[in-house]
């Protein structure tokens, strides 16, 4: 006779699972990485090397010895983290700073909270502002991006602005916008990457097409990012209806800085944000509200990361809030 | 709202029924439907007949049980219940198999209704219809509608939306006539002249059919549903159809609608029309392994263990046996369990699959609040109960839970909610009805 298993129901279950999630996601990663080691180039693929080996080391170390719990480095997540904090960061950063940066990372922002799923902040970002802020000069020389193996590509020695940075300070010296928008690498350079920044950051396109790989595998839904998305462009959009002089053209806003990254792979990160659908309206709205406010009115050219990890903070508050529908709470009538 | 898409898996679903001949012992449990046990009429010794009342349903929500064979009690005894608890049944030995005379066993559809809107639930009640979808609530009690409330109209539950099952859906390929009859008779019941069919569009051969006899019912049409789990849920069917939301704690006929199982509209034809109690069933037994996945016309009583040698035996590679549905149903803990009048199929489960995915830390993806077809938070009502936080599950309406177990079922870490929330409505439903007292 065969022993039977005893067990509630249900007793099939759907085949998705967290580890497929988080691979989920870092192939969705993978066209941003390849735009990054393309304009980039070597440093590119150290920034991105180190970044992940060291996350994936603090967590394997961490749980190990001091949580003394099961193995979690095969669950994806601190490859995720990892591949997410490099992309937040310039590709001449000094190895010595990112190894820090992936420890705040991993040991400060994630696993003293208990490890996957109980931390309260996104821990990529956390990682990021702290290395913005401990080391603003190596978190803001930007190299210029060139094509791979052209030129300076290999030695990263020749840096510019970022858009959102120079557009900043030039406005700050009291030139208006079309002026400024000369200098400006334009639309479709911004749209395809090429462009100062983060090297993760700086393709809108690579980065909306690893988005649709995730809303197709429904790894993310399309809420907070048509909500964040959405706000950014249409509060830019009545600024610049108002005044086109101080005020840039919204699409700008949407191809620059670190908004599409943060919108498709921080603002949906499930772990840090709402559960029901509409605290994810309100998280996306809050987030774009706030990215908007710090980039037009705040001390720092980008505001994504602050935006997001704000909403991080108001996200316990959010689900208490606003809670999906009931079924039986308004009677429809027929 | 809600809902998840499980494979379909409908391996037996162009399987006749075929009538199984009696066991050789039949078991027959004391409590087949929701509420009290029924009282039993017979002792140790005593012959009895199919059809035969051998327990009567005393309290107000409990239901007359009828023999399902002829034969000599052998004795009451307990005998595991597919929960795995051990309950007083009728045990009886089979001796050849005589009806009740007032049986008609005739071939025909008796299609004339002649017995009034109070005869019709006297004649329900009597002969022990309850539910069948699952549920076993006694029909009569359905049909009695509260002072103040009105029945507006009739929904015929043809939706089968458990993975696996199709004792419905061959019930309505095969028995659509006696179905419309039966319908007809509820409505007469329930003083209602509109009734709907739902079935889901994985079953166009039973849309197809019901449609085309429907034309000579009169106020009786069918309702083509999207495939979804939980679609046959009570609420989300009126929804569905209705388009009214049944408020939470509260009976669908608040929204004037009474809904019935397809095979309890069938028993009802056989009770009204043919004076049959409900002795049998059809039930589907099914499973990736079984060499015959069948749909059987069971007797009551019989031994699951005789379904499954009827469809080919126990396969080797067998690790879990379920009463009802793979997303509902309850893993039996012995094969020697009976069929009772809320048996809708045996499904049997490989090794492979019968245990638990592994379980992960839960990364608050909300997939369990997108799915929950009642707009809950099984997240946040699991954690409650873990906690043991009931006042607050109550006020996030842990009681709303209809356990379809889409949760569970949708979570990528595996996270066992609907255990945790059955825990919390066990507690909950405790303190409420400790507050009434």
């Amino acid at each position: 006779m065969n022993t039977l298993t005893i067990s509630g129901s249900p007793h099939v279950h759907g085949d998705d699972s967290v580890k497929k999630i988080m691979y989920g996601v870092v192939y969705a990663l993978i066209p941003a990485i390849l735009v990054s080691v393309y304009f980039f180039g070597l440093g590119a693929v150290r920034v991105l090397l180190v970044s992940s080996i060291a996350c994936m080391f603090f967590e394997w170390i961490i749980q190990k010895y001091i949580i003394k719990g099961p193995p979690t480095i095969n669950d994806g997540s601190a490859l995720v983290a990892g591949v997410l904090l490099a992309f937040n960061v310039p590709a001449n950063m000094p190895s010595w700073i990112l190894i820090i940066g992936a420890f705040v990372t991993i040991a400060i922002a994630k696993m003293s909270f208990g490890g996957l799923g109980k931390n309260p902040f996104n821990p990529a970002l956390v990682g990021r502002i702290f290395l913005l802020i401990s080391f603003p000069v190596q978190m803001t020389s930007w190299p210029k991006p060139s094509a791979l193996f052209a030129g300076d590509a290999l030695t990263d020695t020749v840096t510019g602005p970022t858009p959102l940075g120079l557009l900043k300070e030039e406005l700050g010296k009291g030139r208006t916008v079309p002026e400024i928008m000369q200098e400006m690498p334009g639309y479709v350079n911004e749209l395809l990457g090429n462009q100062g920044g983060c090297i993760g950051e700086v393709s809108a396109a690579a980065l909306i097409l690893g988005a649709l790989y995730m809303l197709i595998r429904r790894i993310i839904t399309w809420h907070t990012p048509v909500a964040y998305l959405g706000t950014v462009f249409v509060f830019t959009g009545i600024l610049y209806f108002m005044d086109p002089l101080q005020y840039v053209n919204p699409l700008f806003h949407l191809v620059t800085g670190g908004l599409m990254l943060g919108v498709f792979f921080m603002a949906t990160d499930m772990v840090t944000t709402p559960v029901s659908r509409r605290g994810m309206w309100i998280f996306g709205a809050g987030a774009g509200i706030l990215t908007v406010i710090i980039r037009i009115w705040g001390g720092y050219p980008e505001g994504v990361a602050f935006a997001i990890l704000i909403m991080n903070a108001f996200t316990p508050l959010i689900n208490r809030g606003f809670k999906p529908k009931r079924f039986g709470e308004k009677v429809a009538d027929a | 709202m809600g809902g998840v898409h499980p494979p379909e898996n409908k391996i037996s679903a162009g399987q006749k029924i075929i009538a199984l001949d009696p066991p050789e012992q039949a078991l027959i449990l004391l409590n087949q439907n929701l509420g009290a046990p029924s009282k039993p009429l017979v002792k140790k010794g005593d012959e009895v007949k199919a059809g035969q009342l051998i327990a009567r349903g005393e309290a107000f929500i409990s239901s007359n049980i009828h023999s399902s064979v002829s034969g000599k009690v052998l004795k009451i005894d307990s005998v595991m219940d597919a929960s795995g608890y051990k309950r007083p049944a009728v045990i009886i030995q089979v001796k050849g198999d005589e009806w009740e005379e007032s049986i008609d066993r005739s071939k025909g559809v008796v299609k004339q209704i002649s017995l009034s809107q109070k005869e019709i639930i006297e004649k329900i009640k009597e002969n022990g219809i309850v539910g069948l979808g699952g549920a076993t609530f006694p029909s009569h009690v359905k049909l009695m509608v509260p002072e103040g409330k009105k029945a507006e109209v009739l929904l015929v539950n043809g939706v089968e939306c458990e993975p696996y099952l199709t004792s419905d859906h061959q019930l309505m390929l095969s028995k659509g006539e006696e179905l419309l009859v039966g319908t007809s008779v509820l409505m007469k019941g329930l003083g209602v002249d509109k009734a709907y069919i739902g079935i889901e569009n994985n079953k166009p051969d039973a849309i197809g059919h019901l449609s085309e006899l429907c034309r000579q019912y009169k106020g009786i049409q069918v309702v083509p549903l999207k495939v979804k789990y939980p679609q046959g849920g009570e609420k989300q069917l009126i929804k569905a159809i209705t388009n009214r939301e049944v408020p939470s704690g509260k009976l669908p006929v608040e929204v004037g609608a009474v809904v019935n199982n397809v095979g309890t509209v069938f028993a009802v034809y056989e009770a009204v029309q043919k004076n049959k109690p409900l002795f049998e069933r059809v039930v589907t037994v099914t499973g990736k392994s079984v060499k015959k996945p069948s749909n059987f016309l069971a007797r009551i009583g019989t031994p699951v263990s005789m379904l499954i040698d009827q469809a080919g035996g126990l396969p080797e590679n067998a690790g879990k046996i379920i009463s009802g549905g793979p997303m509902m149903g309850k893993a039996l803990l012995s094969v020697d369990t009976p069929v009772v009048k809320g048996t809708s199929g045996i499904l049997i489960i490989d090794e492979a699959h019968a245990r638990r995915v592994p379980l992960m830390p839960c990364i608050r993806c909300g997939r369990c609040v997108d799915v929950c077809p009642m707009g809950l938070e099984p997240i946040l009502l699991a954690q409650l109960s873990e906690h043991e936080m009931w006042d607050k599950a109550e006020d996030q309406k842990i009681m709303d839970c209809i356990e379809c177990g889409s949760c569970h079922y949708t979570c990528p870490a595996g996270r066992p909610l609907l255990d945790y929330v059955r825990l919390g409505k066990n507690k909950v439903g405790q303190r409420i009805r400790n507050r009434g007292k």
